[in-house]
């Protein structure tokens, strides 16, 4: 297999009362070894649903209703729909991990560190002895710089800051080696001094690892300095996907454009802000036409009829918008 | 600070917030969170004055303290010349008419069983005494600044977007028409396309009704954006303060110049350089001697570990509290 995850067709639906809705519509991903992918969108959009269904941990009544993910593992290929619970627990933390948005609220309360870190570790190698785990967990910890290892071992959670926290989430998810790494929205949380310490830190641990990641955030400053490849979420489906610096350059669809004006127009020149009018369409309230034409500027009377496809605009770089599938008249 | 100057609307003066810690059976007080640690500044009228800094650096505090949600342990607070420390509970109730409180989380701020015309014509009962048609005459006026429709009026807080359910906070707090606001990361649990929404709504109001305003924020392109002047805040005292252009163009505080250069650009061919803060923010029950910041500055000496620097003017209506700042 060329690419690490393959992801095909994947939707997700919800039950509200006797109704299938749904939330995340035939979304198709690569992501390639050794890459960092970012996922951005606003609240709702489905990138976190999309993290969850890789690992198998969407809430009832959410299901993956169609779809594969494909996935390659260290003994082959293969197909994490399909897997059972056993099988999905010997990926989980093993060879996928994840990170999520609050290390205030991941880690548990009333156990240390040390077992915590200890838990990850004999679960996958149950013939391992304590002094190798602390040994190793020790070396994480290291390598995710907290300061005083040996005392942050024993210490519970809430005796440690949000920063300490996150880096321990990081250094449990790192600590079976992992080849992608999850994190949904890992610095959100976080103030803005320790957000560039994570991401420093996440960056140097994937060029020293060689892990994978996939970063789920809806602050665009933070894909920009952390992935090289980019897919914008919005209600349920991609709108748009290219490489970082071609999404930045040369951004094709209104709705990217639309986010990427609102946050460069902070500080800028003019006094009044550039708004995407409207709200997020919710799920289930989906038009039959493209899901941004009630909020897109340059709206055509298509736009409301037909769904467009994602095509190619550029070599490389995907865009559901028919102003950019190459068969629209000028 | 000098004397009561004529242009300034609020003054507040080494303002003092100590929250005690209780341990124990008998609930002994055996120490204090030093919230916020003698902080002035001056507001003008229709000034927007932006407090930034990262979480529990008592940013929020401070703007509770003004208007006395939380009780300051010292210090004063002038308002149009009035020393609010000295008034009754009574008298600071009546005050709040011509002050009032925008809340960051407009999902828990709006009381869930009260539709909109409850919540928007409360405060007008509360301060007002009004005839029936003139109350409905205002809330329906108010209505229309914050850019939604007498016919949602009958609704209730759920049935809105968390946009909507921002603009309604606001409006609650603007119906007393009041000539100074704090507002608290008012846009912060929103998403970023309907931030843009609502700071146009909050600085055409600002202009409309020539507000005053404190904003509390921890984002720094909002801050940039919508203030006049700024302060910044670490581990509950001012580290600088001025105009905010002359702030983010010529940062000269080196806890400033590392949180402005924490902000990711936008530009994924040319990165920040960030620099980098090694380590947490201290722990405000035992803040360390000297300058706050000496334990995670890159020029600290022997100097800033003994003594606390003062505010001092370093270029026109810009002030810092560093040793090594205007030498």
């Amino acid at each position: 297999m060329e690419n690490l995850l393959e992801i095909r067709n994947l939707k997700i639906t919800t039950l509200r009362g006797k109704n299938t809705v749904r939330l995340l519509d035939k979304v198709d991903l690569n992501v390639k070894k050794k890459c960092s992918f970012g996922v951005v969108g606003e609240s709702g959009c489905g990138k976190s649903i999309t993290a969850n269904a890789i690992l198998g941990l969407l809430p009832y009544p959410l299901r993956v209703s169609e779809g594969s993910i494909l996935y390659d593992s260290k003994a082959g290929e293969k197909e994490l729909l399909s897997l059972s619970k056993k099988e999905m627990r010997e990926v989980r933390g093993q060879e996928i991990s994840m990170i999520f948005q609050e290390p205030m609220t991941s880690l548990d309360p009333i156990f240390t560190v040390e077992m915590q870190m200890f838990e990850a570790l004999s679960f996958h190698h149950p013939h391992m002895s304590r002094s190798e785990m602390r040994e190793r967990s020790l070396e994480m910890l290291r390598r995710v710089n907290i300061p005083r290892p040996e005392q942050t071992l024993s210490s519970y959670a809430h005796q440690l800051s949000g920063g300490q926290l996150q880096r321990i989430m990081i250094a449990i998810a790192l600590i079976n080696d992992p080849r992608l790494l999850l994190a949904d929205e890992p610095t959100t949380a976080l103030d803005v001094t320790i957000q560039a310490q994570i991401l420093k830190l996440m960056n140097s641990l994937k060029e020293q690892n060689d892990t994978s990641i996939i970063m789920i955030t809806h602050d665009l400053g933070v894909i920009a300095e952390t992935c090289e490849e980019v897919a914008v979420f919005y209600a349920g489906q991609i709108v748009e996907q290219a490489n970082v610096v071609e999404l930045f350059k040369n951004t094709a669809h209104p709705y990217t454009l639309g986010l990427l004006k609102a946050v460069t127009s902070l500080g800028g020149e003019t006094r009044k802000l550039y708004t995407i009018p409207g709200i997020v369409p919710p799920g289930g309230q989906w038009s039959q036409g493209c899901r941004f034409a009630d909020r897109c500027e340059k709206c055509m009377e298509r736009c409301r009829k037909e769904m467009p496809a994602l095509t190619e605009a550029a070599p490389g770089h995907l865009c559901r918008c028919f102003l950019h599938s190459g068969e629209v008249e000028a | 600070m000098s004397g009561q100057k004529k242009d300034t609307l609020l003054d507040v003066r080494n303002l003092q917030v100590y929250f005690p810690i209780r341990r124990g059976l008998m609930k002994r007080v055996v120490g204090h969170v030093h919230a916020v640690e003698s902080v002035s500044f001056s507001v003008r009228p229709r000034e927007v004055f932006a407090l930034v800094g990262e979480s529990g650096c008592g940013k929020s505090t401070t703007g509770s303290a003004i208007l006395r949600l939380i009780e300051p342990t010292g210090g004063q607070v002038f308002f149009k010349g009035d020393d609010l420390s000295q008034l009754t509970e009574e008298e600071m109730r009546l005050k709040r008419r011509d002050m009032q409180f925008i809340f960051q989380n407009p999902y828990s701020s709006l009381n869930p069983r009260m539709n909109v015309w409850k919540l928007l014509s409360e405060p007008l009962k509360v301060h007002f005494n009004l005839s029936p048609q003139e109350l409905r005459a205002r809330v329906e006026d108010m209505l229309k600044l914050i850019g939604m429709t007498p016919d949602q009026l009958e609704r209730y807080p759920h049935q809105f977007s968390g946009g909507q359910k921002q603009r309604i906070s606001i409006a609650r707090a603007l119906i007393t028409h009041p000539s100074f606001v704090v507002a608290d990361e008012p846009v912060s649990a929103l998403d970023v396309s309907i931030q843009a929404q609502i700071l146009n709504l909050m600085m055409e109001l600002q202009q409309e009704m020539e507000l005053s305003m404190i904003f509390i924020s921890h984002d720094l392109n909002v801050v940039r954006h919508i203030s006049n002047s700024v302060g910044v805040m670490y581990l509950g005292s001012l580290m600088e303060t001025g105009d905010t252009e002359e702030v983010y163009r010529h940062p000269a505080h080196p806890y400033t110049q590392a949180l402005l250069s924490a902000v990711p650009s936008h530009d994924p061919l040319n990165k920040s350089k960030h620099i980098v803060l090694e380590g947490d923010v201290p722990n405000p029950a035992a803040p360390p001697s000297g300058c706050p910041f000496h334990t995670r500055c890159a020029r600290c000496t022997a100097e800033c570990k003994q003594t606390k620097p003062e505010l001092k003017e370093i270029a026109p209506n810009h002030f810092a509290a560093c040793h090594h700042c205007g030498q």
